[in-house]
């Protein structure tokens, strides 16, 4: 036995243990299981690879020791920052910033092995990709998180011929990889990277806000494949493994995103909504008079209904209306209201995004539903809460074959005896529709920040609490 | 200002225009309000809530000659010489029939506000007493029949025998109607009801009934929300619609009420074919009838024993419930009328909802208003669906396009196949297992993603994150390299790719945390 073998079959248990840790994320009650043996595999995993490592240097050991324990005071203490002070509704950003890391690391790993090791061409192709991959990741994920910190505007950049311009970066890639195995040079290398830097950058910039939950996926994947390159020119199984699973993860994340939207994975990476069907201007215009109600009249309709659903939009994470939202569930609960949650897969910047929020606000998980578990149940619900979704929740989805949201599964809350839409004005959403279930005649609009309105709620529930007793 | 509550002096009329809560809201607009002393016994209100809700109690004369005058029925001659000129009267008018009461009051130089008169917008439907007062009327008219019929509406199994359910048939779907079939329905009975309206079917059914479908005796989508009179060739189908349910129900309640008029839907006819011991409940008979047998105001027995009852009063059979319902429409009203919340009125004539139902102002008589444009019906479906052969056809091509293009994807899988199969064969070993282990790390990452339920799909991705972190692994083992530049490279991508592994797992956990069954 020796210290590499020992170090690999530690590797084996690692890779066992991180299948192990998302398969415990599967359900609420394993999660945290999950989340723990994940910390313990790559516990398991760096204590062998830094042995290794000493082992290995070629310098004296405790130089390397004291640049790795370093790079790990370095990590625990931005890492743990971060991860401390954010805040639920800044999830998406961390995680594109935290994408943007994994592809600048295997861009830079990807060097590290052209210049450390002999060439042979397959070793060359891995580093080749890994590098590519790497390196739109890099760009992708720091325009997704500029994007999504409003720091750049999420508007789609529609240069013209955009699609022509990615081909053409991926075909000169693939003239440079012939290129480099050629010649084993470093110059394509660097043409290549600094074209896949560009590439990532406007594969991004084409893409819209409402779109970031397939696009952050999207670049949780690559991220996982630039890992598994890496694993691949290192020949370092468990970062096959690893970035392997994580690729999948991200890939099937992206799939169930583009179903909920009912749009091609390409459409959406291809491009922003509605450049190419010029149908959605005849259902862009005004289709009648809308009704408002002030928060005092929606109070007393929530304190008299017997069920109601409420439906959260990315307009709940940006208003933070997620907590006094729960205080008034816990009212009206409390009051033997049935209040459930209804989430679409696509609400929020992220997958599962309102599910976060709704659970840092104290929300139990068990009344936040899917759509497919709570489709149903709308024509029973009493009252139907709307805040901060648009397209989601956009009947002509269903019933105007010329919308460009036509297919789109959506939550049918206009089926609910009414409904309540908080919304900051009448504009359309994301896709740039109208909504029709504005001027149903059970809907009704409140207009205004949706957190100042549900506090405001809040606080004619509780007067009529007391007035009550 | 002051707003003036009097007792309703018409013979039988229990109902007052304000209840003690509505008082109170009234006050919060910042009006003074004085009530009637004894206005509210009936509905069984006593002075000293009213007086609790912050109203004085006055004389009849000191409450009709406030600066507001708010009751249910139109004034008798004697008590419009009541009103102040100048002075504001809200209350129900029928202006479309009464235009010599709108007339005196023009000449008293009364400001006359008609609640029967709300424009039927959407906005405007918190203030509409006709739709109270039919909702009211149609609850009632199943009390009634419940009253007459003699048997229960519910169907029953029981150790003595079973009886079969109440049929109850509905004649026209508006409020009353609906309201109708709701209550028939919560009692247990069987429900069944007819429109000429085609759009209402959905809110019958919603309530409770079945929509009783007849093409030919229905009309096209209004436009203002109302049903129309009918054709001559659609009013013949709907009367033998009538006559087929009338002789299968036990209990008919029909409110046909075309503004203010009542069409004949059930004829002597149509009666004499009924069960003896069955129900007609008229909500019209206040416009004469809708049955021809209906003496308004009186229930009557017909030869073969069907009870036709044909009471004006139904809301004012439930005072309690009407006059609050009623006081809220006021308040709603009111606080329309007065934006500032000061207890000034201001009346905005520019307002189609304020403007429709001014019958009088400044010495002019107002009625009728202009038309005010409704949305009340959504806009018919703009063309006719495509037909069974282009439906076929659409089917046919869209199969033929998705097994041509299953194909594709087979050749296309094969050809990946076949190329995937040639890189490898010239492969080194090692690198074949390296794929081996990627190909199978692929596939049980698939399978155990597909599992993780959607509201952990951020967790997920933060931890995925974290293990993606890995990547440090390869960056540690290129640190201690002896190339300085190589060093610095690998130091640069292990000290991010660290930032990742703590980062992601810590906030992972903590999101984690955050998830909590309820307790």
């Amino acid at each position: 036995m020796t210290l590499t073998s020992l170090a690999t079959a530690i590797y084996v248990i690692a890779a066992v243990l991180f299948i192990l840790s998302l398969a415990g994320l599967a359900k609420q009650e394993t999660a945290r299981r999950g989340n723990v043996l994940g910390m313990v595999g790559m516990g398991l995993a760096l204590a062998a690879t830094v042995v290794l490592a000493l082992q290995q240097s070629e310098r004296e050991a405790w130089v390397t020791a004291l640049l790795i324990a370093m790079v790990f005071a370095i990590g625990a203490g931005v890492g743990m920052w971060r991860a401390r002070t954010v805040e639920m509704t800044q999830m998406p950003e961390l995680i594109a910033m935290l994408h943007s890391f994994v592809g600048l690391a295997a861009v830079l790993v990807g060097f590290n092995s052209y210049l450390t090791e002999e060439a042979d061409a397959v070793h060359q192709v891995e580093v080749f990709l890994g590098v590519f991959i790497g390196a739109i990741t890099f760009t992708g994920s720091i325009v997704a998180y500029l994007k999504l910190s409003a720091r750049m505007k999420s508007r789609p950049l529609t240069l013209p011929g955009r699609n022509l311009l990615n081909l053409g970066a991926v075909v000169a890639s693939a003239g440079l990889l012939a290129w480099f195995i050629a010649t084993n040079s470093l110059t394509p290398l660097l043409i290549m990277t600094a074209i896949a830097l560009v590439l990532g950058f406007h594969l991004v910039a084409a893409i819209g806000g409402g779109d970031m939950p397939v696009v952050v996926s999207m670049l949780n994947s690559y991220s996982g494949w630039a890992a598994a390159a890496a694993g691949l020119m290192l020949e370092n199984d468990l970062l096959i493994i690893t970035g392997a699973l994580v690729g999948s993860s991200g890939a099937i994340l992206s799939y169930i995103m583009c179903k909920a939207m009912n749009r091609a994975f390409l459409s959406v990476i291809l491009g922003g909504f509605g450049t190419e069907g010029g149908t959605a201007s005849s259902t862009a215009s005004e289709q009648g008079e809308h009704r408002e109600v002030k928060a005092a009249e929606a109070a007393d309709i929530l304190s008299a209904a017997r069920s109601v659903v409420i439906v959260p939009g990315y307009g709940m994470a940006v208003a933070k209306a997620q907590y006094p939202i729960a205080e008034m569930v816990q009212n009206l609960r409390g009051h033997g209201v049935d209040v459930r949650f209804g989430v679409h897969p696509v609400a929020g910047r992220l997958p599962g995004h309102m599910n976060v929020l709704l659970a840092e606000a104290k929300v139990p998980y068990d009344i936040v539903l899917e759509m497919d578990e709570i489709n149903d149940d709308f024509p029973e619900t009493d009252v139907v809460l709307v805040i901060g979704a648009n397209d989601v929740v956009n009947p002509s989805a269903m019933e105007d074959p010329g919308s460009p949201l036509a297919g789109m599964p959506v939550l049918e809350v206009w089926k609910a005896r009414q409904c309540i839409v908080f919304k900051r004005s009448m504009a359309t959403g994301y896709a740039g529709v109208q909504n029709p279930l504005f001027f149903r005649v059970n809907s009704a609009m409140l207009f205004g920040d949706a957190k100042a309105q549900v506090e405001e709620i809040l606080t004619h529930l509780r007067v009529s609490d007391t007035a009550g007793a | 200002m002051r707003i003036g509550v009097p007792a309703e002096t018409r013979q039988g009329e229990r109902l007052v225009a304000a209840s003690p809560a509505s008082v109170a809201q009234l006050v919060k607009l910042g009006y003074e309000v004085v009530v009637e002393a004894g206005a509210g016994t009936q509905a069984s209100f006593l002075d000293a809530q009213y007086q609790d809700a912050g109203a004085t109690l006055v004389t009849a004369q000191e409450a009709w000659g406030a600066d507001i005058v708010t009751c249910v029925n139109a004034p008798k001659p004697g008590q419009i010489r009541l009103l102040t000129p100048g002075a504001t009267l809200v209350a129900t008018m029928a202006p479309h029939s009464n235009e010599k009461l709108v007339a005196s009051l023009a000449k008293r130089g009364v400001t006359a506000l008609a609640l029967d008169a709300v424009p039927r917008i959407s906005r405007a439907q918190a203030i509409d007493v006709l739709s109270t007062m039919s909702n009211v009327a149609g609850y009632r008219a199943v009390i009634e029949a419940a009253e007459h019929y003699g048997g229960m509406f519910t169907g029953q199994v029981t150790a003595a025998g079973k009886t079969a359910p109440a049929t109850v048939f509905v004649i026209g779907a508006g409020v009353a109607g609906l309201a109708a079939i709701g209550a028939a329905s919560s009692l247990g009975a069987q429900v069944r009801a007819f429109d000429v309206r085609p759009e209402v079917a959905e809110q019958i059914e919603s309530m409770g009934g079945t929509f009783v479908s007849a093409p030919e005796a229905q009309q096209e989508i209004s436009a203002d929300g109302y049903a129309k009179p009918l054709t001559e060739a659609q009013q013949a189908a709907a009367m033998d619609v009538y006559a087929a349910e009338a002789a299968k129900a036990d209990v008919i309640i029909t409110t046909a009420l075309v503004r203010g008029t009542a069409p004949t839907t059930i004829t002597a006819d149509v009666v004499a074919v009924m069960r003896p011991g069955s129900v007609i409940v008229d909500l019209a008979a206040s416009g004469g009838g809708n049955c021809e047998l209906t003496v308004p105001g009186r229930t009557v027995t017909s030869d073969n024993g069907v009870a036709i009852v044909g009471y004006t009063d139904l809301t004012s059979r439930m005072p309690r419930h009407t006059s609050t319902l009623f006081g809220t429409n006021i308040v709603h009203f009111m606080a329309l009328l007065t934006p500032a919340k000061d207890g000034i009125l201001a009346l905005d004539l520019e307002d189609p909802v304020q403007r429709g139902m001014t019958v009088a102002h400044a010495g002019e008589v107002m009625w009728p208003p202009p038309p005010v444009a409704v949305s009340a019906a959504p806009a018919p479906a703009a063309a006719q669906g495509p037909s069974e052969e282009e439906l076929a056809e659409k089917a046919r091509l869209e199969r033929e396009a998705a097994i041509a293009k299953a194909k594709r994807r087979n050749w296309l899988y094969g050809a990946g196949a076949l190329a995937a199969l040639l890189l490898l064969a010239f492969a080194d070993t090692d690198t074949v297992k390296h794929l081996t282990v990627f190909a199978l790390a692929v596939i049980v990452g698939f399978y155990v993603i597909s599992n993780v339920k959607h509201s952990l799909h951020t967790p997920l991705m933060a931890q995925t994150n974290a293990i993606s972190g890995i990547i440090l692994v390869g960056a540690l083992l290129q640190i201690g390299s002896a190339d300085p530049v190589v060093s610095t490279l690998s130091f640069i991508a292990a000290a991010v790719a660290s930032i990742n592994i703590f980062g992601g797992f810590l906030v992972t956990y903590r999101m984690l945390g955050m998830f909590r069954k309820d307790a």
